[in-house]
């Protein structure tokens, strides 16, 4: 896998900047790119959210469907999360079914929502072992200029936090009726850090995620526990670090948090 | 799931629902070298969970494209047979396999001298065939042994152990029953033990930092628990060939013995 070679050219740089704590795009080690979040992005969809992180642009849109429980919890809805990388986010994208990262990236945004029981999904039961809400929640990479964790994770959680039930007439969905909106309990992000030549930073940019030896990635709530924890890349993270990295992610998460705003 | 809340997770004796205490590994077996045509193998019985590992490798990396000049592929497959969980699993590799595979293979690249191996491909592969959770850790630790056994350079064995919390107890290696506990943690875990650095890491469930401290310091213990027997699966195999060639050379002296008296 060939990847974009102007970014690893520069992986030099961003290893010799780091010895002295430098970021090529001149950030604090512990410092997110500047945020954009749009809600009400889609009309369609039942709810949505872009992030513009830095270059990084991911579409979160939500859609609720009526379908018949799992055998195992008959009283209970659920969340899927999926991620598309379009083929115009990267050089290196191709069409077709989701790969590796794009598959890992949905699993681990999925447990960070999920874990955190943000959403009740006994709530999410319409008829016992009949029926219940499910939730889709499809997130579009437009963009790859580094950490789509945190990008994917706000925006779904943005995403989630305008999402609308829709009216329901013969266990059919009636469109453009809604009922009310669904219920989010936390407020769960993920918070990713990167670590080149044995320093961590915060919010790795495309550049920095090419010259990564790992990355850590923590989902956290506002009430301080942690809902998924994720090590990705070929290097390793000692206790000490892993410690540091989950006290900085509650410190971090709680920045993105007061970003969303909830009408 | 009703159903889960009425198991007792730690009874009055401190023992849980298969009668370990609350920091004990299931019974593990590792067997090197069990197949012959691959390059390198393990068996491994972790508890229910059974797995067999293969690799090839280096070799060359195709298609030509896929090759890195700076160093070997670790391409790690993770797959888990039709009828190795309760309900036939459809054959085609879902998103669970896809995302284990990556983070197994990244967690022994870090393990294997992979620079010194350009524009080739280390190529491992896994099948679970029963299953009881912890079926990463049990396929990651066999995985080390299997590369061990090919001979491939390393700077460690990869040694993989889960921790979790079932009934507000945190728990070493935890099965399915303690999986399913409503306030159920699950933290999948390997290190290279000589340095201790964490090479694996997942986690779900929610969970506060000090017990997540307590709950992580378990699972290194249990991971270097699952050192010992690796490098016993592999010593043992070699203990084996120096039998058979003491036995060897002890015939090839009564031969000659024999010549020299006639």
């Amino acid at each position: 896998m060939r990847d974009d070679i102007i970014w690893e050219l520069r992986s030099d740089k961003v290893r010799e900047l780091i010895k002295s704590s430098q970021r090529l795009d001149g950030r604090a080690l512990y410092e997110y790119r500047p945020i954009k979040i749009e809600t009400d992005f889609s009309k369609n969809a039942h709810g949505s959210c872009r992030v513009v992180l830095g270059e990084t642009d991911v579409i979160a849109g939500v859609k609720m469907d009526v379908a018949e429980p799992y055998p195992d919890t008959p009283d209970e809805g659920s969340i899927t999360v999926g991620v598309e990388f379009m083929p115009m986010a990267s050089p290196v994208f191709e069409p077709g079914p989701p790969d590796q990262n794009a598959t890992e990236l949905a699993r681990v945004v999925d447990r960070c929502i999920r874990e955190s029981k943000a959403i009740d999904f006994k709530k999410l039961c319409i008829e016992e072992g009949e029926k219940a809400w499910f939730v889709f929640i499809d997130i579009y990479v437009a963009n790859d200029s580094g950490n789509l964790f945190d990008a994917s994770s706000l925006a779904a959680l943005g995403a989630l936090l305008n999402t609308k039930i829709p009216k329901l007439e013969d266990d059919k969905i009636v469109k453009d009726e809604f009922v009310g909106k669904l219920e989010v309990a936390k407020r769960p992000l993920l918070t990713t850090f990167a670590k080149i030549n044995g320093k961590l930073l915060l919010d790795p940019a495309i550049a920095e995620e090419k010259a990564m030896d790992a990355r850590i990635s923590i989902g956290t709530t506002e009430e301080k526990l942690m809902s998924a924890l994720q090590k990705g890349g070929p290097g390793s993270f000692t206790q000490a670090e892993i410690e540091q990295c989950i006290d900085l992610a509650f410190e971090k998460s709680a920045e993105l948090r007061k970003l969303l705003k909830v009408e | 799931m009703a159903k889960s809340e009425e198991i007792v997770y730690i009874n009055s004796e401190g023992k849980r629902v298969d009668g370990r205490k609350v920091d004990e590994l299931r019974p593990i077996k590792i067997v090197p070298s069990v197949l012959s045509r691959a390059e390198g193998s393990a068996y491994i019985e972790w508890g229910q969970n059974k797995a067999l590992v293969g690799v090839f490798g280096p070799r060359e990396a195709l298609p030509q494209h896929i090759q890195d000049p700076t160093k070997a592929l670790v391409n790690y497959v993770y797959r888990m047979a039709t009828f190795s969980v309760p309900d036939r699993k459809s054959p085609k590799p879902g998103r669970r396999e896809i995302e284990i595979s990556k983070v197994s293979g990244e967690a022994l690249e870090r393990a294997i001298f992979v620079e010194r191996f350009p524009n080739t491909t280390i190529d491992i592969y896994v099948y679970l065939f029963d299953s009881n959770a912890g079926t990463r850790c049990a396929a990651l630790t066999a995985a080390s042994v299997a590369l061990a056994d090919a001979g491939i350079p390393m700077r460690d064995l990869v040694s993989a152990c889960a921790v979790g919390r079932a009934a507000g107890t945190i728990i070493l290696d935890p099965c399915k029953a303690e999986e399913d506990a409503s306030d159920a943690v699950d933290m999948p875990l390997a290190i290279m033990p000589r340095t201790k650095e964490v090479v694996l890491l997942q986690m779900d469930g929610l969970i506060g930092k000090e017990e997540w401290k307590k709950a992580f310091e378990l699972g290194i213990k249990g991971c270097l628990q699952v050192y010992e027997i690796q490098k016993k699966a592999l010593k043992r195999k070699y203990e084996e060939i120096a039998e058979e060639e003491e036995k060897t050379i002890k015939q090839i002296d009564k031969e000659l013995k024999k010549v020299e008296k006639k």
